[in-house]
C-alpha cells in the first residue's frame, strides 16, 4: 500500500479543533499523522501549499438511482460525481427499484458499491415495504445487511402512528429515521412554493405549512419517545424556529439542509438565478425540487441555522433525472437537481459573502452529519483527520472560479439550474482510503 | 388590403414580438397596437365577403390539448378570413396517455412546416416550451391556470369600444381568481392600460402574492391591484365587472361550501350591479354558468357585453396573427 503525504496545507479538521499549516502523512489508506514533522522518504508527496486541507466530505443524502433506475444514474457514475463534489462517504436513500426493503437489495448495493464505487456507499433502507407507508420493512434485517440509517425520503412517512412504530423498532439497531417532512394533504400536490411566482406563473403553490406541520408532528414522536430522528432537507423559517426551541430542549432531533435551500429562492423557476432580464418566464423544471424552493426570507433563516448550528449538516439531496424527465411540461416534470458537484461551489457562495465561516461550513459538510448518524460507529474516524481516521481527505480552492457545464458533470444528471453560472471555489483533489479517487491536475494534464 | 382611412389611424409600427405567449411584459402602446389593428379587422368583418389574401400561403396550426368550443372557432375563422390555411390539431388527453410527449409533437408541427401555433394546454408554461424549442410562432391560447392573452385584448378590446379610454376606469374582476388565466392576463393588460383594478373573489380562490403586500420584500412582481373578499364593496362605483366562470370542481375539492354560498356571496346580480356606476358593463369570458357566478337577468341584459366579447375575440385574433406574421399593422 502506498504511503501519501499531502505538504503545506491550510488543514481544516473541526472535529479535532484543527486550522493549520500542516502535513497529513496517509499510510496503509488511514490517516497516520498530522503535523509539521510528519517525515516519510518513500511516500507519494502532493503539494497541498496553495489549498485548504479537510476530511472528505459525508453526504447524508444522495439518490444514486442503483438498482432499477441506472438511466438516471448508477453507483459507479453517482459515486464518480460524489469524489468530483470532494465527497467520499455517501449515503444512498432507498427509493429505487426495488426499494433497498430487503437485505438482498442491501447486499446488492454494497456488493455493486464495492466493486464499481470511486468513494464509499453506506445505504439507508426504507422504512416502510415499498416505500408506501404502510407496513414496516424488516429494519433489523436491513440494519443487519448494513443499512446506517432508514427513511422513505422521496416521500414523507405521512402515518404518524408508522413514523413513531419506525423510530421504536429502528431504536433495536440502533439506528435513527430520516423524515421527509411534509403533510400531503397540506402540500395539495403543489409544484413549487406557493407564493408570488407561483401566482404569476400559474403552478399549483406548496405551502410552507406543509413541511412545518410534519417537523412539528416529528418533534413531538421524538419529545415523547426519547427516540431520535433526522429531518431530511428542512427548507422554512418555520420549521427552523420548531427545530431549534425543541433541540434547546433537549428533543434528539437533527437537521439537515441543502445548498440549494441555502442558495437559490423561487424566483429561480421563473427568472434564473440571475433574474434572466426581460426574457420570457422560464418555468425552468431543473429548479423544480421538493422541497421546493422557498422565499429570501427562508434562504435566510437557513443560512442563520446553519452557521448556529442548529442544522447540523448540509446533505446535497442529489437527484439525478435524464433529459426527457426535465424537458417537459412543468406539472409534469420530475423533482429534483443533480447536486454533488456543485455542493461546495454553490456553498462557497456563502463563505464569500461572509454569511459564514469557512471552518464552520467544513464542519457540516465533515463531523456534523457524521454526528447527526452517528456514522463513526460504522467507520470509525469518519469525517476527522484523527490518527487511524479512513484516509478521506480533500483538496479545496476556495478562491478559483469555475463554470458550472452540466454538459461536462460526470453523473448522468445534467438537471441543474445552475448552467452558466460561475461559481468561486472548487474541489481540486479528492482522496479516498488514501487513493486518489479525483484531481483537477489530471483533467487539465 | 385596408382603406386608407384605416392606415391614417393607425400608429407608426413598433411591434417586435416573435411570440404572443403572455401581456405581463406588454407596454400600453405595444397593446394599444393590437387593439387598433383589431379595429382594422373588424371592418374587413364587415364586409359582404369578409375574406382577405393578408397571410395567404401561411400555415396556422391550432394544437388544443383542452376542450374549446369559442377559442379555437375564433381562432381557426381568425386565420381563414385572413387567407391562411389552418389545421386543427386535437391532442385529447388520450395522447398524453399514450405517452406522446408534448416535445414530439411540436418538432411534428415544426416539421410540417407551420408559420405559426396556437396551443391551448392545461399546464401552465406549456406555450413557453413550444416557443423555445421550435421555429414557428407561438400563440398562447390559454395555458392552465396561466394566462390566456388574446382574451385578456379582447375583454380590453371591447371595453374600450364602450368605454372609450380605459385609463382611470375601476374595473372588477370577480370570481375564481386562483385558477383563472382569463384574470391573470387581464391584470397585466388592464393596469398596463391604466386601469384602477380590483379583484374579488372567496379567500379559498385568491392566490397568495396577487395584492403585493406581503412583508417579503422580493414579493414584488405582480401588477399593482387591489384585492377585497366582499363583492359589494369591490362592485362600488365600479365601471365594468367581469365575473369568471367557477368550475364545479372548486367545491368537490372543498375549496367552496357549496354553490349556493358562492352565489351568495360572488354572483354578480342585479342587486350588485347597483352599486357600481350607472352604466357599469357586465363581461364573461364564456362559457357561462348562468345562476351560479351571474344571474340570468344580468347575463342576458342590457349591460352584458357577452356576445359581443366572441364576435370582437375573431377580429382580436386576426390582428394577433397579422401582426405577428407582418411584424406590422396592415398600412
Amino acid at each position: 500500500m502506498t504511503t501519501l503525504l499531502i505538504s503545506g496545507g491550510r488543514v481544516i479538521d473541526p472535529a479535532n479543533q484543527v486550522d493549520s499549516k500542516a502535513d497529513i502523512l496517509i499510510e496503509d489508506g488511514r490517516i497516520k499523522a498530522v503535523g509539521s514533522n510528519t517525515a516519510a522518504p518513500d511516500a507519494e508527496m502532493i503539494d497541498a501549499s496553495r489549498f485548504i486541507v479537510s476530511p472528505g466530505f459525508v453526504d447524508l443524502h444522495a439518490h444514486l438511482r442503483d438498482p432499477g433506475q441506472q438511466y438516471k444514474e448508477t453507483i459507479a457514475t453517482g459515486t464518480e460525481a460524489a469524489a468530483r463534489g470532494g465527497f467520499t462517504t455517501v449515503c444512498c436513500m432507498p427509493n429505487t427499484e426495488p426499494a433497498i426493503d430487503t437485505r438482498a437489495t442491501v447486499e446488492y448495493v454494497v456488493r455493486t458499491a464495492a466493486a464499481t464505487g470511486r468513494v464509499r456507499v453506506l445505504p439507508i433502507g426504507a422504512v416502510s415495504k415499498g416505500r408506501e407507508g404502510r407496513d414496516l420493512a424488516e429494519l433489523a434485517d436491513l440494519a443487519d445487511a448494513g443499512c446506517v440509517a432508514f427513511s422513505d425520503d422521496g416521500a414523507p412517512v405521512a402515518d404518524g402512528a408508522l413514523l413513531r412504530h419506525a423510530m421504536e423498532f429502528a431504536s433495536v439497531a440502533g439506528l435513527t429515521v430520516i423524515d421527509h417532512c411534509e403533510d400531503p394533504a397540506v402540500a395539495g400536490g403543489g409544484v413549487m412554493h406557493e407564493g408570488w411566482v407561483s401566482t404569476r406563473l400559474g403552478l399549483r403553490g406548496q405551502p410552507p405549512s406543509a413541511e412545518e406541520a410534519a417537523v412539528a408532528r416529528d418533534i413531538a414522536v421524538a419529545a415523547q419517545t426519547g427516540l431520535p430522528v433526522h429531518l431530511a432537507h428542512i427548507s422554512t423559517r418555520v420549521a427552523l424556529e420548531l427545530l431549534r426551541v425543541s433541540k434547546n430542549r433537549g428533543v434528539p432531533i437533527t437537521a439537515e439542509v441543502t445548498p440549494h435551500h441555502l442558495t437559490l429562492t423561487h424566483s429561480v423557476v421563473a427568472f434564473g438565478y440571475d433574474g434572466n432580464g426581460n426574457a420570457p418566464l422560464l418555468y425552468d423544471t431543473n429548479a423544480k425540487v421538493n422541497p421546493p424552493l422557498r422565499t429570501p426570507d427562508d434562504v435566510a433563516a437557513c443560512v442563520e441555522a446553519l452557521r448556529e448550528g442548529v442544522i447540523d449538516a448540509i446533505a446535497t439531496d442529489h437527484a439525478p433525472h435524464a433529459d426527457y424527465e426535465k424537458a417537459r411540461e412543468f406539472d409534469e416534470a420530475a423533482f429534483g437537481m443533480s447536486g454533488l458537484e456543485t455542493a461546495f461551489g454553490l456553498c462557497m457562495s456563502l463563505v464569500h459573502e461572509s454569511k459564514i465561516e469557512l471552518p464552520t461550513l467544513i464542519e457540516r459538510l465533515t463531523i456534523g452529519p457524521v454526528r447527526a448518524l452517528r456514522l463513526d460507529r460504522f467507520v470509525p474516524g469518519l469525517g476527522t483527520l484523527s490518527e487511524g481516521a479512513p484516509g478521506d481527505v480533500v483538496l479545496l480552492d476556495p478562491e478559483a472560479e469555475w463554470d458550472v457545464e452540466p454538459e461536462r458533470f460526470v453523473s448522468k444528471g445534467q438537471n441543474t439550474p445552475l448552467a452558466g453560472r460561475t461559481l468561486k471555489g472548487k474541489v481540486i483533489t479528492t482522496i479516498f482510503d488514501g487513493q486518489v479517487v479525483w484531481s483537477e491536475e489530471r483533467v487539465t494534464a | 388590403m385596408l382603406t386608407d382611412s384605416d392606415s391614417e389611424r393607425l400608429t407608426a409600427p413598433s411591434w417586435s414580438r416573435r411570440h404572443l405567449l403572455d401581456l405581463d411584459d406588454f407596454a400600453a402602446s405595444e397593446i394599444e397596437l393590437i387593439l387598433d389593428t383589431t379595429d382594422a379587422m373588424k371592418e374587413v368583418l364587415s364586409r359582404e365577403i369578409p375574406r382577405v389574401p393578408a397571410l395567404r400561403g401561411t400555415t396556422v396550426v391550432t394544437l388544443f390539448y383542452e376542450a374549446s368550443t369559442r377559442t379555437r372557432a375564433s381562432f381557426e375563422l381568425a386565420g381563414k378570413v385572413l387567407g391562411a390555411d389552418v389545421i386543427n390539431v386535437a391532442a385529447s388527453a388520450s395522447s398524453v396517455e399514450k405517452g406522446e410527449a408534448l416535445l414530439d409533437t411540436i418538432r411534428t408541427i415544426q416539421a410540417i412546416g407551420a408559420d405559426v401555433c396556437v396551443l391551448r394546454h392545461n399546464v401552465s408554461g406549456a406555450p413557453y416550451i413550444a416557443a423555445r424549442e421550435s421555429d414557428f410562432r407561438v400563440v398562447n391560447a390559454g395555458d392552465g391556470s396561466h394566462a390566456h392573452p388574446t382574451q385578456a385584448l379582447l375583454d380590453a378590446y371591447t371595453l374600450r369600444v364602450h368605454l372609450g379610454d380605459i385609463r382611470g376606469r375601476k374595473i372588477v374582476i370577480v370570481g375564481d381568481i386562483a385558477h383563472s388565466r382569463v384574470a391573470r392576463s387581464n391584470v397585466w393588460s388592464l393596469t398596463a392600460l391604466g386601469a384602477e383594478v380590483v379583484v374579488c373573489g372567496p379567500p379559498t380562490l385568491l392566490p397568495h402574492g396577487l395584492d403585493r403586500l406581503a412583508p417579503d420584500a422580493e414579493e414584488r412582481d405582480f401588477p399593482p391591484v387591489r384585492v377585497e373578499k366582499h363583492l359589494d364593496i369591490a362592485i362600488e362605483d365600479a365601471d365594468a365587472v367581469m365575473a369568471l366562470r367557477l368550475q364545479k370542481e372548486r367545491q368537490a375539492n372543498g375549496l367552496l361550501p357549496s354553490l349556493r354560498e358562492y352565489s351568495r356571496l360572488y354572483q354578480v346580480n342585479n342587486d350588485r350591479l347597483a352599486r357600481a356606476k350607472p352604466e357599469a358593463l357586465v363581461l364573461h369570458p364564456g362559457p357561462i354558468n348562468e345562476g351560479v357566478e351571474i344571474s340570468t337577468e344580468v347575463a342576458h341584459g342590457a349591460r352584458s357585453l357577452v356576445e359581443e366579447q366572441v364576435t370582437n375575440g375573431v377580429a382580436v385574433r386576426m390582428a394577433v396573427l397579422y401582426l405577428l406574421m407582418r411584424g406590422e399593422p396592415p398600412a
